[in-house]
Formats: C-alpha cells, structure tokens, sequence
C-alpha cells in the first residue's frame, strides 16, 4: 500500500454529541477477567490436560518400575534421588521432577507458552480480542502470566502425583537428604513443595523466550517447535566444555540446581543465581516479546 | 491506500463498495488499529488510531474478514470469552449473551461446539460477538459471506433494526445489491482510493434513467430518439425474424409519453415501451465511467 500524503479518517458523526455513557458499567479492573478467561481456555483445552497427564505419568512409572523390580537400585544407581525411593516414596516427586526437566517439561512450556499469541493469530481470535479492546500490553501480560501459572500447575502436578503414588507404594515418613541429615516429614514435604516452585521458576525464562517467538509469527506449531529446539541447544551448549565461558550466561544452567534444595541445610548459591538468570531472561525477552507484539500489524 | 476521508453520518448504513483487492479490508484494519498505515495516520472518530484505541474501541463493534473463534469452545463460551476481554464489566453477561445470541438465530445451537458450525452459524456467532455490547459504530466486513439466501435477509433484517436503533453501520461489501438494498449511504473504492461517497440517493439521480423500445423498426426508432434529445443511444437486435431490435436511450429531462407519441408519429412499429430507473450499478458506471468489477 503506497501512500505519501496517507491521510486516512473515518467519522461517524458530529463529535460530541456521539460521546456518553453508552458503555457503562463496572470498575475497570486490570486483567483479571481476561487473565480467568485465559485460565479457563488453557486448561480447559484437551491439549493442555494431555500434556499434564503425561508429565503426571512419569513419577508413575518412576515409583511402579522400582516397585516391581527385583533389586531395588543400589546407592549411586540410575537417576538421582533414584536409589531413596524405596526408603521414602516423597522420592518419587523429586526424581520425577528430575527426569521431566530436561525435556518433557520444556517441551509442554514450549507448546504452551508458542502457541500464547501465534495460536490466537492463526486462529485469527487476535484481531476480535484486540478489537474489543483487550490491549495489547494487557494480552501481552495476561499470556505470559497464563504461561507462568501452567509451569506451576506443570511442576505440582509432577510433585503431588509423585508424593501420592509414591507414599501409596513405599509409605511416607522421616526423609534422609542429600546432606545425609534426617527430617520430618513436614520439612521433607515442605522440601518437595521448595522444588516445585524452583523448576516452574526455572521455566520462566523459557516461557519469555517461547511468548517472544510467538509474537512472530502465526503459524503455532513453528513457534512452539522454535522454543523446544531453543531449550535443547541451551543444554546441549551447557554439555560443551569448549564453551565453557558462555554456561553461566545459558537459560538451563542452573535447571538442575534444585537438589541443593534437598540438603540440611539449604545452600542457596546456586539456587539464588538461578532465579537471578531467569529474572533476566524474562527481563529481556519480555521487552523484546512487548516490542514486537505492540508494533506489529496483525494481519490474520 | 491514498487520502481517503471516509464521512460517515451518524445513524447511517454506509455501503464500502469496491473489488476484491481494492482496500477495503485494509481501510478498516487501519481504522481499528490492527495495522499502522505505511505513512501518515488512521483517524476513527476524529482520533488517530491506534493510538486512542482504549477510547475509540470500545464505541465500536466489528466483524473482521469472516469470524474466527476458538474450535473448541461452544459458541456461548466463545462469546464469553470475548466479553471478558472488554475492560469494562458489568454483572449482565450472561443476560447480553443470550440476547446477542438470540439476535441471530443461535440461541439452540450455543452450546454446540464452534468446530461442528455451519459457514452460516460461524457468520451469525461473528455478528452475536459484535453485537456483544451496544455500539455507536459497528464495522461489517462482508457479513452475509457463506449465507444462504435466508441468512442473508435476515442479517439485513438486522442491519436495518440496528440503524433504526441508532447504531451506525459501516457495511463492507463487493456486492452492490446487497449495498442498494440496505444502505443509506455509500463509498467506492478502487486500487486504494476513493472513487466517490454520498448518499445513495444522490449517486442514483447521477445516472439517468433509460426509454427502451423494442421495435421492428430500429433505424426510424433511433432517428426518433436523437431527434427528441436522448443520449447514449444503443441498437441491440433481437432474435426475432422480422429485424425486430431494442432501441434505448438516457433520457434528459424529456417526458417518455411525448417520444412515445414521436415514435408512433414516425411510423415507428413500437411492440414494447419502457422507462427503466438506473441501478446502482449504471450509477457507479456514471460517476467511474467503467463497469464495477474492473480490478486492475
């Protein structure tokens, strides 16, 4: 469309005699009728359950396998946490924690948090939401929150499965750390519930990047593989000694960083630069993600 | 997309006529904000776009190139999930879902999923979402696209109540029927720029009307016509054996009984005698000098 002297107005009307309370109604509120409504689509998706039913299978089959198994596995064996399952079922929440960190939940963040703008783009439910007028900047928030809440609801559903089935299958009682201390069962519950919320924050970078690459592009499954394949070079860059310089700077550096949360006591360190990380990735890529998102045109 | 100032008067059905490709859908993606002109500014209300969009929006309801909803929600929590977009809530949802709903024939079919929907049924929930809240300016892009013929005078039905509630209808079409039969008003595009708007009254009087004859006797026929003044007179031949032929002209202010009694005068054989009123159509023809579906 060329245009130099682009001029273009539309009126309806004569002015002021148009404005008045024809749209009345309650207090503007930021968000949360929006950011329920949001809830409401993700999870009520057939899709979004599918995926927390698979991460929800894997301290199952973590917790069965070892309890069918004729020798339970010897300290140092498989996994870590692995070879404590069969003292404390609590186990099974934190090793299955530990097997859906690298991918499966990466993966689930990276269809969920892809298909956050692109999946409303293709379907082409952007342009009636910004019409109404949602706003941009409030869409923009309201989805990375939306991406946020699923880590959580990801990272849970792992923890209290893990906690359920395990306790089912090798009973629930004092836990031994990683330290070697013993705590209660209130602490070691409390540990897990710590782990949790350290893996979901963990995501939260990777949430930002997947919601930057959806503001992209319209077509979901591209910006949901994008984010994936970005994870997996992090961690494939992170397994490099070569560029060792470039580990600390790398989103899932400190992924794994939650066992010192299973120690008497906590060492923080780790954990803390971790968050610190993340903060920085959703720093930056949310700007980048609010840059795109509120200049672009949206043409589907 | 060249300096187009759309006057839209309030509590008008405004036809934005135009061929497929000629901007039409570009002018109102720009009027509401989902795109930025390439140069210069989109003013909607007298406000530039999309910069006042949290003001303007809301004013305004639209039905964008077709519907689009989420396949996975029934029609009833697609409305739901659009109202709650709107900043400004009030406790009534569920009441103005029904009505908007009902409004469009959907009220049985709102808890059906929107993937089993009919093209019709996505059309109507579309216009149920603009029809979500009242509007001062509802923005139609194509609304009777994939209806059948009863949809469509339903949706004109529709049209003309909500422009006789006051609302103002900015109706997007390529079919000019569809313009003449429910605008008040209208505006022509092509190849991004404004051909011509007014009233649709005033672009019919653009366009005189026709005297056609049919007669045995063209060549005394068309004599006649030149001599009382008619212009842009035609000669198409029948089938007919006898070289009976339709004779037309514009007439230019002359009384048709008077170059009927001309023609008898002339000893013109007249077996058919008929004043037609222009269409739209001979209208756009007048004011473009071309036919409507040109696209270049």
């Amino acid at each position: 469309m060329s245009s130099d002297a682009g001029h273009l107005t539309g009126r309806a009307g004569s002015g002021g005699a148009l404005t008045g309370g024809v749209i009345s109604g309650g207090r503007p509120r930021f968000g949360s009728g929006l950011f329920a409504s949001e809830l409401r689509v993700l999870f009520g998706r057939l899709r979004t359950r599918a995926l927390l039913l698979v991460l929800a299978g894997v301290p199952v089959l973590i917790a069965v396998a070892v309890k069918l198994s004729a020798h339970p596995p010897r300290p140092g064996e498989g996994p870590p946490f692995l070879d404590r399952l069969t003292q404390n079922g609590l186990f099974a929440a934190v090793t299955g924690l530990f097997i859906v960190m690298p991918f499966f939940l990466p993966l689930a963040v990276g269809v969920v948090a892809g298909d956050a703008i692109a999946g409303e783009s293709g379907l082409g439910t952007l342009r009636y939401l910004l019409v109404v007028p949602a706003g941009r900047v409030r869409l923009l928030a309201v989805k990375y929150t939306a991406v946020l809440a699923f880590c959580l609801a990801a990272t849970l559903t792992v923890a209290v499965v893990g906690v359920a089935v395990g306790g089912a299958l090798f009973g629930l009682g004092n836990a031994t750390l990683l330290s070697g201390d013993t705590v209660g069962l209130g602490t070691a519950l409390g540990r897990v519930v710590l782990v949790a919320l350290y893996v979901a924050a963990s995501m939260a970078g990777l949430g930002a990047i997947g919601l930057f690459v959806s503001t992209m592009t319209d077509i979901a499954v591209g910006a949901m593989a994008g984010t994936v394949t970005l994870a997996i070079v992090s961690q494939i860059l992170d397994s490099v000694p070569q560029v060792s310089a470039i580990h600390p700077w790398l989103f899932s550096h400190y992924w794994l960083a939650f066992g010192d949360l299973v120690r008497q006591p906590i060492a923080w360190p780790q954990v803390g630069r971790g968050l610190l990380l993340q903060a920085g990735y959703v720093a930056v890529f949310g700007s980048l993600a609010w840059a795109r998102f509120t200049t672009r045109d949206v043409l589907a | 997309m060249v300096d187009l100032d759309l006057a839209v008067p309030a509590g008008s059905v405004f036809g934005f006529l135009g061929p497929n490709g000629s901007g039409k859908t570009t002018t109102i993606r720009m009027l509401l904000g989902l795109a930025s002109p390439s140069a210069g500014v989109a003013r909607l209300f007298g406000e530039t776009m999309p910069a006042a969009g949290r003001r303007v929006l809301p004013r305004v309801g639209a039905l964008v190139e077709g519907p689009a909803c989420y396949p996975f929600l029934s029609g009833r929590d697609n409305l739901r999930r659009l109202d709650a977009a709107d900043r400004t809530r009030d406790a009534r949802r569920e009441a103005r879902i029904e009505t908007a709903l009902e409004r469009v024939g959907l009220t049985a079919a709102g808890g059906k999923r929107y993937r089993a929907y009919s093209l019709g049924m996505r059309q109507r929930l579309g216009l149920a979402a603009a029809l979500l809240r009242p509007r001062e300016l509802l923005v139609l892009d194509e609304p009777t696209n994939g209806l059948d013929p009863q949809g469509t005078r339903e949706v004109r039905a529709l049209i003309r109540s909500l422009a006789a509630d006051g609302t103002t209808v900015f109706l997007s079409s390529h079919l000019l029927a569809e313009v003449e039969q429910v605008c008040t008003h209208a505006a022509v595009m092509r190849v991004g720029r404004l051909v011509t708007q007014g009233s649709i009254g005033a672009m019919r009087a653009a366009a005189r009307p026709r005297l056609r004859v049919v007669t045995p006797d063209p060549g005394t026929a068309a004599d006649v016509l030149t001599r009382c003044g008619l212009v842009a007179t035609s000669t198409a031949a029948e089938q007919a054996s006898d070289g009976e032929a339709i004779v037309s002209g514009e007439l230019t202010g002359q009384a048709p009984e008077e170059v009927c009694a001309a023609l008898v005068g002339a000893g013109a054989r007249v077996r058919s005698f008929g004043v037609e009123q222009a269409s739209l159509e001979d209208a756009f023809v007048a004011l473009t000098g071309e036919g409507f579906d040109v696209v270049e």
